[in-house]
């Protein structure tokens, strides 16, 4: 019994980084139907942005974040306005561009900062395990699913509470009669693909102890992601948690009874069976139009 | 003026192409007469590691080595006075770009031998191309020690030279229950096969075999079922992300190299760089070279590695073989009158050379691959290896260990 109470942990631990990816993805599909194949790319740029804070300037991890956050939602903000603002009307393009986006980011770096891997420490004080009983589980992995949480309420906080929150749902919901309220709709956009990569950024940061920080480390990353944007339903947010814990779990629990590859095996048939049942994904946001 | 030169280039071209098919009964009739050559001026060598993509991060260190090498022989004076030309192509990481750049090498550059590559998959794609060409491939990286070819040189370990001592030692000092993780490749599955036959017969045992995709990186569940298992030993063969990932991990899931080392194939003072030495402390690793390694030989190859690539640049196993067989190239060439270089004779030359290289005294087999000296180091937590297990004595390479039956000689593969 402990060996599934471990698994489960195991599963909301894959969850919660998954969730923290997905979120940025999921906003950035959510408000403008951008399909942003760079999103790994951001998440990358986390990671090094953080190995950069430690390296030149002694920061922690939990001291990077609020930077990392900036820096790489700037760098988001500047790709919105340079790239992604001139193709809103043609989204399938912004599949082509923001791939090609991804590759340059990718390319930058390893000509940049260099191919190999580098290394960021992780914090000393969540060190260890807390172990109940038999269930152990390690402090780290104890806070990114908190911090996830936290991030989960924040977006939604900021979507629902603020007044950004509420342009952003007009200028969802119809952008030219927004604009005739005087909602900059434009500048709506890029604070939203902002803070989506910004997103991505933290999450960045918060995988570095637990990954290997590489120019690639993206590309995988970015395929889960869209898994569970495209279970929870596109563009829901309450979707993208509810996705990031099922396949978390999931895995978890076929890792549990078979092993890890074929557990893969075993979650993408569950996907395409649920897609099948339920086309839109778990919650679909019906009040798109 | 630009239509002239197009017409000079292309007239040219003509005359080559003529001059290539006056020459090609010879090139499909005999293969050794096709490749025999007298030296000119320069000695054409080709160095074929991948500068970018994916396995550049490695590779980039092999071509390094090889390249110093090279830059010390023709500053001591060249091979019989003439200098070692390295050719250099980027394959890209990318295998049919290796088997197109080879083919480049041989033809067009007449490289009578060439340096290259760090995966298997790349070894393989190239194997085709220097066997049609007749020519000599020197391949520095250990390897899953199941190929039997008379034009590749194999200057790393295969499994007997990284397992034999090892495993019994593992078992006398942690325990006979072995978890075996690696990636899902051919190379963890040979060296697992060959694993589990010595646990047969040391009365150990192979608690979980198991495999993840190359590039996976989160081995929650894969800790888990560690701590379920409680192996004595977990067996590494993970390579690059994965194992530094997986370091990391078991570092954060608070297990204890105490209780449960970590005894990889795969992990190079490389991998510890990004692992970090916090979280490679108290592992080890079994391998013929570590860079702490006390040879006055390898003292002169660390500080002239890093007085030309930096300071904190790392040697590791496999550049220590990439820089030794540049040197077994030149004792080989040394022996030969310089008007009768032939695969053959460079081949004929190489069997039996002996060389002081950083790891020790290496020697070529008939088989062509090396005879090196097995150590197991424990991971310190200044990145740096502690050897602790020195074979003492050189370990003669076995391909095919682990089949019955079959056995690499000096006349290629034989079948009992």
């Amino acid at each position: 019994m402990d060996v599934v109470f471990n698994q489960l942990f195991a599963g909301l631990s894959m969850a919660s980084i998954l969730l923290i990816i997905a979120l940025g993805l999921a906003i950035i599909y959510g408000a403008m139907g951008v399909i942003n194949l760079a999103h790994g790319e951001f998440v990358m740029l986390g990671a090094y942005t953080t190995w950069a804070c430690q390296h030149y300037l002694g920061f922690g991890i939990l001291l990077s974040l609020p930077f990392v956050f900036v820096v790489v939602g700037a760098i988001g903000w500047l790709i919105e306005r340079t790239i992604v603002q001139r193709l809103y009307d043609r989204p399938l393009d912004t599949i082509l561009a923001t791939w090609g986006i991804g590759i340059m980011l990718q390319q930058l770096v390893r000509i940049v900062i260099g191919p190999e891997s580098r290394f960021v420490s992780g914090p000393d004080f969540l060190r260890g395990n807390l172990e109940i009983g038999n269930v152990v589980m390690s402090n780290y992995r104890i806070f990114v699913i908190f911090f996830s949480i936290a991030v989960l309420l924040a977006t939604w906080a900021l979507l629902t509470k603020t007044e950004f929150g509420t342009k952003l749902r007009a200028v969802i919901q119809n952008r030219s009669i927004s604009e005739c309220y005087g909602i900059e709709s434009k500048r709506i956009y890029s604070l939203t693909f902002a803070y989506g990569a910004g997103l991505a950024g933290i999450a960045g940061t918060l995988i570095t102890p637990l990954f290997s920080t590489i120019p690639t480390m993206g590309t995988s990353l970015v395929v889960d992601a869209f898994l569970v944007v495209i279970i929870g339903g596109l563009g829901s947010i309450i979707g993208a948690a509810a996705a990031a814990v099922m396949i978390g779990e999931l895995t978890a629990m076929f890792s549990l009874v078979i092993n890890d590859t074929l557990g893969r095996i075993g979650v993408l048939a569950c996907v395409i069976v649920l897609i099948r049942l339920r086309p839109r994904g778990l919650f679909p946001e019906n009040t798109r139009g | 003026m630009k239509r002239r030169d197009f017409l000079r280039s292309t007239g040219a071209l003509g005359v080559m192409g003529t001059a290539g098919g006056l020459s090609a009964p010879a090139l499909l009739l005999g293969t050794s007469s096709a490749s025999a050559q007298v030296l000119g001026d320069d000695i054409p060598v080709g160095l074929l590691f991948s500068l970018t993509g994916a396995v550049a991060v490695v590779e980039h260190t092999l071509h390094d080595a090889s390249l110093m090498a090279m830059e010390e022989i023709n500053a001591a004076g060249g091979i019989h006075g003439r200098m070692l030309r390295p050719i250099i192509e980027d394959p890209a990481s990318d295998p049919a770009t290796y088997a197109d750049r080879a083919r480049r090498l041989m033809i067009r550059d007449k490289c009578i031998s060439v340096f290259g590559s760090y995966t298997s998959a790349s070894r393989q794609a190239v194997l085709p191309v220097v066997e049609q060409r007749n020519n000599l491939y020197w391949y520095p990286t250990l390897y899953e020690g199941r190929e039997c070819s008379r034009n590749v040189m194999y200057g790393g370990a295969v499994p007997n030279q990284q397992q034999d001592n090892v495993i019994a030692w593992a078992i006398e000092n942690f325990g006979p229950r072995f978890y075996l993780l690696g990636n899902n490749y051919v190379y963890p599955k040979e060296e697992n096969n060959y694993c589990k036959s010595l646990l047969a017969e040391l009365d150990g045992e192979a608690v979980n075999e198991e495999y993840v995709p190359m590039g996976h990186s989160d081995f929650s569940s894969i800790i888990n079922r560690i701590r379920t298992e409680k192996p004595d030993v977990i067996f590494s063969t993970l390579v690059g992300d994965s194992d530094v990932a997986f370091a990391r991990q078991y570092l954060a899931a608070g297990l204890d190299p105490t209780q449960m080392p970590v005894l990889s194939l795969t992990r190079s003072e490389v991998e510890v760089k990004a692992i970090g030495g916090e979280a490679a402390a108290g592992h080890f690793s079994s391998a013929p070279y570590f860079m702490n390694t006390s040879t006055p030989e390898n003292e002169k190859f660390v500080e002239a590695y890093k007085s030309k690539y930096g300071g904190d640049a790392v040697t590791h196993f496999v550049s220590e073989a990439a820089y030794f067989q540049v040197y077994q190239f030149k004792a080989a060439l040394e022996k030969l009158d310089p008007g009768n270089v032939t695969t053959e004779t460079i081949r004929a030359a190489a069997v039996g050379t002996e060389l002081l290289a950083p790891q020790g005294s290496v020697l070529i087999d008939e088989n062509l691959h090396t005879h090196l000296w097995p150590k197991v180091a424990e991971w310190q937590s200044d990145g740096q290896a502690k050897v602790i297990l020195d074979s003492a004595e050189r370990v003669a390479p076995k391909p095919y260990a682990a089949y019955e039956g079959q056995t690499c000689t000096g006349a290629g593969l034989v079948e009992t």
